[in-house]
């Protein structure tokens, strides 16, 4: 059972009015992996994850889950999965208890069987002594965990995680991924996350596909993926110059080696490049534009680099602009955790 | 979807009616508004609108052009019993003006409400056997003023004006000489007894319009809020029929409406004295109607707004009209015919209309039949119309 698919996904595509926001994608997911949907913001990630847990229908193509066709058996599927959106899915006036309560209740799960569940899980993620107190009260972290654990009241056999690391503090983030893997590798439940955060799909994933305009770029496992870059014939060199000046970037930028040339700040570079005499070149020409080297090094190639090579733009150009909805009403208020 | 079965349909609407009410009875400033947002219409519209019983002490300026007739004044007498008259009513302050002109200016400057004026030939008409004229002078700019004052006028005059035509009379040695003058003697009398104030006509109303918006507008605006918060992705993804996410907001909306209707009905009763004559059963049934008759419009404008301001916006658009046009703060007989026409598509009309009849004049089934037929006409057209177009909105 170790390879066999759990979700297949055919010629996937969804558009609005005119803007195609997934367009005509393939892929399989086997049992029991952790996959990545990496991409920046409106990539079309959440659209497909949406599509996949029958939140919005295909406008063309197919996907199967557990053999289940999402549109065809929805109710099916949904029995079969949960999902742990970006927004928080709770009610802030209904206790810890009472929210696990009633979006449990939605599922048939028999009474007895509910109560012992509800009770497992708030101790799964320790909110057990606050079990009773209004879910407005808590603070993002235990927030946080009570949306994931929600998602899980019907034992999903997937689960699929938009954004789940969004706006939480670093600690916060170690703990979801920490909380994710446990589910993964206990459970067996295969998971499927959605993330613009290079870390998150590096430490977690075991496949990603890179997805950009709507269309996957790049599938295959962190290592690989890597390695598409750090070949024989590309490599990155991080440099830094004192005097450089934004003449010196352009001309880098027009060099024919150069596949990409990022800024980091602003003295320091960030250049992908192939070819035997990339090097020469690149150090001839800081030199003729009157450049100072300081330092050069020959960096491993990040995620990042690889979305870069690909894409030929940085993932961050376009997830900066979102703004993390979910801590709008109650984020950063004083707690009255009773 | 498919294979379930209206039990478990029901079961689920009444886990998220549940929530939906826990949620209101846990939101302290709501449940106040809840009270205090129908009182405040009670309160205002019930004391603010004018009725003639309840004018009094209006500013009325006097002008006495009159130039008298061989001595004789008889615009003298004319006031003192315009005076006599006032001192046990006390509808009007008057006040002595030297001219129109003056009233004019009073009027404007808002010293006046309005003001009677005597011509310098009121002697001498009366003397030489005519009519006296006498001239009310009326501020435009306020038509239901004018109006009162016209008519508080115009019954004043009328009975000074009985009392001297019964004087002269009185040498014809008749028996009862008010019966020579007046021939008609013209009494009003309800249909139930007592006497019905302005409260006892917008209770209904405000009754029938407050549980119906709370399914027209609180529906949509309580759906588009789960929306943009995200917990309807939560409903969404279980295993569900859709029917029952639309059907548990309907039963918590309705339960809060009814909640609101009832609060009124406590307070009309017993702080406004409104009597009710027909069966409290009755009422109450209307009210059910009255929600079951929007809760397709309630529907079908929940289908159509994304978010909850959009919502919002639509709630007030639409209550306005519905407020004015269905008769609840005024009779739809006042309006002009084309109103009139539009008044009659609404079914508010047609629900305050019955359960006016039923509080107010004691009605049975047999009387409202009509209103009846209609309410359950509109609802169950519009639910035919709302149900497909809500099940295409939650599988976008």
């Amino acid at each position: 059972m170790a390879n066999a698919s759990i979700i297949e996904v055919k010629n996937l595509t969804k558009t609005f009015n005119k803007f195609t926001a997934v367009d005509d994608i393939s892929f399989d997911v086997k049992k029991g992996e952790i996959f990545g949907l990496l991409g920046p913001n409106g990539a079309g990630k959440s659209t497909i994850l949406r599509m996949l847990s029958t939140l919005a229908r295909p406008t063309k193509g197919t996907a199967t889950i557990g053999g289940y066709d999402i549109v065809k058996a929805d109710t099916e599927v949904r029995t079969l999965i949960g999902i742990v959106s970006e927004k928080m899915i709770m009610y802030n006036r209904l206790t810890a208890k009472e929210n696990l309560w009633f979006f449990g209740s939605l599922f048939n799960i028999p009474k007895d069987v509910l109560t012992k569940r509800v009770d497992e899980l708030l101790e799964l993620v320790q909110l057990t002594q606050w079990k009773n107190a209004q879910v407005g009260t808590f603070s993002t972290g235990m927030r946080q965990r009570m949306n994931v654990v929600r998602a899980l009241l019907n034992m999903p056999q997937v689960l699929f995680l938009d954004e789940p690391t969004l706006g939480l503090d670093p600690q916060s983030s170690v703990e979801i991924r920490e909380f994710i893997r446990k589910l993964n590798r206990e459970n067996g439940a295969t998971v499927v996350i959605t993330t613009h955060m290079m870390v998150d799909a590096d430490l977690l994933c075991d496949r990603i596909a890179i997805i950009d305009h709507g269309k996957i770029v790049a599938l295959d496992t962190s290592a690989n993926l890597k390695k598409m870059i750090s070949g024989a014939d590309t490599t990155i060199i991080k440099l830094d110059i004192p005097n450089l000046s934004s003449v010196l970037v352009e001309k880098l930028r027009a060099l024919k080696c150069a596949d990409a040339v990022t800024q980091e700040n602003s003295t320091s570079l960030k250049i992908l490049v192939h070819g035997d005499e990339a090097f020469d070149s690149v150090i001839d020409a800081i030199r003729v534009n009157g450049g100072k080297i300081s330092s050069m090094e020959n960096l491993q190639p990040s995620l990042e680099d690889v979305f870069l090579h690909i894409t030929g733009h940085q993932v961050r150009d376009s997830a900066d602009q979102k703004i993390p909805m979910a801590h709008r009403h109650f984020g950063e208020a004083p707690r009255r955790v009773r | 979807m498919r294979h379930m079965g209206a039990k478990t349909l029901l079961s689920h609407s009444f886990r998220i009616a549940w929530k939906d009410l826990t949620e209101l009875f846990r939101n302290r400033l709501g449940l106040v508004l809840l009270i205090v947002m129908p009182l405040f219409m009670m309160v205002m519209v019930g004391f603010i609108y004018p009725s003639n019983g309840t004018v009094n002490n209006l500013q009325v300026g006097l002008v006495n052009d009159d130039s008298g007739f061989n001595n004789l004044n008889a615009s003298q007498s004319f006031i003192m019993g315009l005076q006599a008259i006032n001192n046990q009513t006390h509808m009007l302050i008057l006040s002595n003006v030297s001219s129109v002109a003056d009233i004019r200016d009073m009027v404007q400057r808002g010293d006046l409400e309005g003001g009677i004026v005597i011509p310098s030939n009121f002697s001498a008409s009366m003397m030489a056997g005519q009519q006296g004229t006498l001239i009310i002078v009326s501020d435009e700019s306020n038509p239901q003023i004018s109006a009162t004052i016209q008519g508080v006028l115009k019954t004043v005059f009328d009975g000074m004006g009985t009392a001297i035509a019964q004087q002269k009379v009185a040498p014809l040695n008749a028996t009862n000489t008010l019966a020579v003058v007046k021939p008609f003697n013209v009494q009003t009398q309800g249909i139930v007894s007592g006497t019905p104030s302005y409260f006892d006509f917008i209770a209904p109303g405000i009754m029938a319009m407050t549980v119906m918006m709370s399914v027209m507008t609180g529906l949509p605006v309580a759906i588009s809020q789960e929306k943009e918060v995200g917990t309807m992705d939560g409903m969404m993804v279980a295993p569900i029929n859709r029917l029952s996410i639309i059907l548990g907001k309907t039963l918590g909306q309705t339960a809060r409406g009814l909640i609101q209707g009832i609060i009124i009905l406590i307070l009309a009763v017993g702080l406004f004295g409104v009597a009710i004559q027909g069966s409290i059963l009755l009422v109450f049934a209307l009210l059910l109607l009255g929600v079951f008759s929007f809760v397709g419009l309630g529907i079908v404008i929940t289908s159509f707004t994304k978010d909850q301001e959009t919502a919002q916006m639509l709630m007030m658009t639409l209550m306005f009209p519905m407020m004015f046009l269905s008769g609840v703060f005024f009779p739809i007989q006042q309006m002009p015919w084309y109103m009139q026409d539009i008044s009659k598509i609404l079914p508010l009309t047609y629900a305050s209309d019955a359960l006016r009849k039923v509080m107010v004049l004691g009605a049975g089934i047999p009387q409202i039949s009509t209103d009846l037929i209609v309410l359950v006409v509109f609802g169950v057209v519009m639910i035919a119309i709302a149900v497909p177009v809500f099940r295409r909105m939650m599988t976008r």
